[in-house]
């Protein structure tokens, strides 16, 4: 496979949000492509968040346009797609993990329903095959299977955040948006997790957009960065470089704000 | 370029801005030359300040230039670094140019054996083959089979380096940049890595290094580029 053949498996076109009058994001441009982890940060309400809702169809932009390559290698306007289309995205070809947890679970259930009811929306009935799945996605995050029958009301945060991400991860996505993943998370628990989702995404093909406020996170899980102020990109480039080289005096800013330990 | 030569920088400039700090501009290089051919090791030498890591910074393409061109042959073409889009200078970086940096970043719980096997599945090779070869590396490295499934996070300096080290050498990149590979090791371990140096330059791996030990420089380098502050 060389570089000039390989399409992107998403882009983002002069993609903009107005709140009223207010700018939630205005006129981002960039290229994902298969295996890509990017990382978008900024400072809260840089319009990072509002950014990532916009790409996963959580946001109907008020500008611009994202286009998605589909399995059959259609590259479609996300505006124009078909109701099927739009559902097999929403619950099988993406993933969405939220900070918090509880977004992103259904805390009534056992943890294995959490699972399973994903693989069930795109058509599974076997109990037996839903189950196994379940447990091997279950162990696969580090989650014993003794306790699959458990509510995730039961689990601690770090373990509500490996079940989102096993029940994200169940239907074999491409794509997957991450919103401040390991926010709110012991240290201790947020480096299991990004070993976590190093694992899943290294080499497997998995592209992800992960949007965060901790430079760290970003530099051992991303490959490439962009950096919002103000609802704008304004810097953008490989990982290492915008965190050693960065150009903007905002990203200098932000670089050199972190504290070292 | 003709064939034997890998990399040729043209021009090159590089000043840094620090807007937070009043706008200050810290001048690096102004119209650096350099070439470098298979098999060659190039000593990059001066006092602190100087460069030397920017340089390699750059090669790499982690540190922008702000003018000239440095080209390397990648799969065959002749690509510019200081152009190539983000996308192209990663791919440059699975199969052109290896880099051991001084301090190793790794996610704290990832094996050791994972980290030096890393660049090689990202190159697309088979895992198994991938691990050999870690473990070949890590072993001629000194480090011991009982710590290859624990993170380095906790290893000392030293350890650390030769994991680094290790992971550089992993891929066999026609380009290799070194950035005071033996700098915390002790006289043994200092052998062993100078050793590999000498059998990657014979093999055709172009490389450039930083080494602040005169007797390591002295052992290795087949060149010199000796840098001054500019004026």
């Amino acid at each position: 496979m060389t570089l000039a053949d390989d399409q992107p498996l998403l882009v983002a076109e002069g993609l903009g949000k107005l709140y009223g009058g207010r700018v939630g994001c205005l006129d981002v441009s960039f290229a994902l492509w298969a295996g890509e982890v990017l990382a978008i940060v900024g400072e809260s309400g840089s319009g990072k968040s509002t950014l990532l809702k916009c790409l996963s169809m959580q946001l109907a932009p008020s500008s611009g346009r994202v286009h998605y390559r589909l399995r059959d290698q259609r590259m479609v306007a996300l505006d124009r797609l078909s109701e099927a289309e739009r559902r097999f995205l929403m619950r099988t070809d993406w993933g969405f993990v939220h900070q918090d947890p509880r977004e992103g679970l259904r805390m009534g259930v056992s943890a294995g329903a959490n699972i399973g009811e994903r693989l069930m929306a795109v058509g599974e009935r076997h109990y037996g095959r839903i189950r196994g799945a379940a447990l091997d996605w279950l162990d696969r995050v580090e989650i014993e299977a003794d306790r699959i029958d458990d509510s995730p009301l039961a689990y601690s945060g770090g373990m509500r955040q490996r079940l989102q991400i096993a029940r994200n991860l169940v239907t074999g996505p491409r794509l997957v948006f991450m919103d401040e993943p390991t926010g709110g998370l012991d240290v201790s628990v947020q480096a299991r997790l990004l070993d976590l989702m190093r694992r899943l995404t290294h080499g497997s093909g998995l592209s992800a957009v992960v949007v965060t406020h901790d430079l760290a996170v970003a530099r051992l899980l991303s490959s490439r960065m962009i950096v919002m102020q103000a609802g704008r990109v304004i810097e953008s480039g490989l990982t290492d470089q915008v965190l050693e080289d960065p150009q903007e005096p905002y990203t200098q800013l932000l670089v050199s704000s972190v504290l070292q330990v | 370029m003709t064939i034997s030569k890998l990399l040729e920088i043209t021009n090159l400039c590089k000043t840094f801005r620090l807007h937070i700090q009043g706008g200050v501009e810290i001048a690096v290089f102004n119209g650096l030359e350099l070439t470098l051919a298979r098999g060659e090791v190039l000593a990059v030498t001066g006092p602190s300040g100087t460069g030397k890591s920017s340089l390699l910074k750059l090669i790499y393409g982690t540190y922008r230039a702000g003018a000239g061109r440095i080209e390397v042959v990648h799969r065959g073409s002749v690509i510019d670094i200081a152009t190539a889009t983000p996308r192209l200078i990663g791919d440059i970086r699975r199969h052109t140019i290896g880099s051991v940096t001084q301090f190793l970043r790794a996610i704290p719980r990832v094996p050791t054996l994972d980290i030096v096997a890393e660049p090689l599945l990202e190159r697309g090779e088979d895992a198994a083959k991938a691990k050999a070869r870690a473990g070949e590396l890590l072993e001629r490295l000194a480090i011991p089979p009982r710590l290859w499934h624990l993170s380095p996070v906790t290893f000392s300096g030293g350890e650390q380096q030769r994991v680094n080290i290790a992971r550089g050498f992993a891929a066999r990149a026609p380009i290799l940049l070194l950035d005071e590979p033996t700098a915390s090791l002790d006289p043994a371990n200092r052998e062993r890595v100078l050793a590999m140096i000498a059998e990657a330059s014979a093999a055709g791996t172009a490389i450039i290094g930083i080494f602040h030990d005169a007797a390591a420089r002295n052992q290795v380098a087949t060149r010199t580029l000796a840098l001054t502050s500019p004026p």
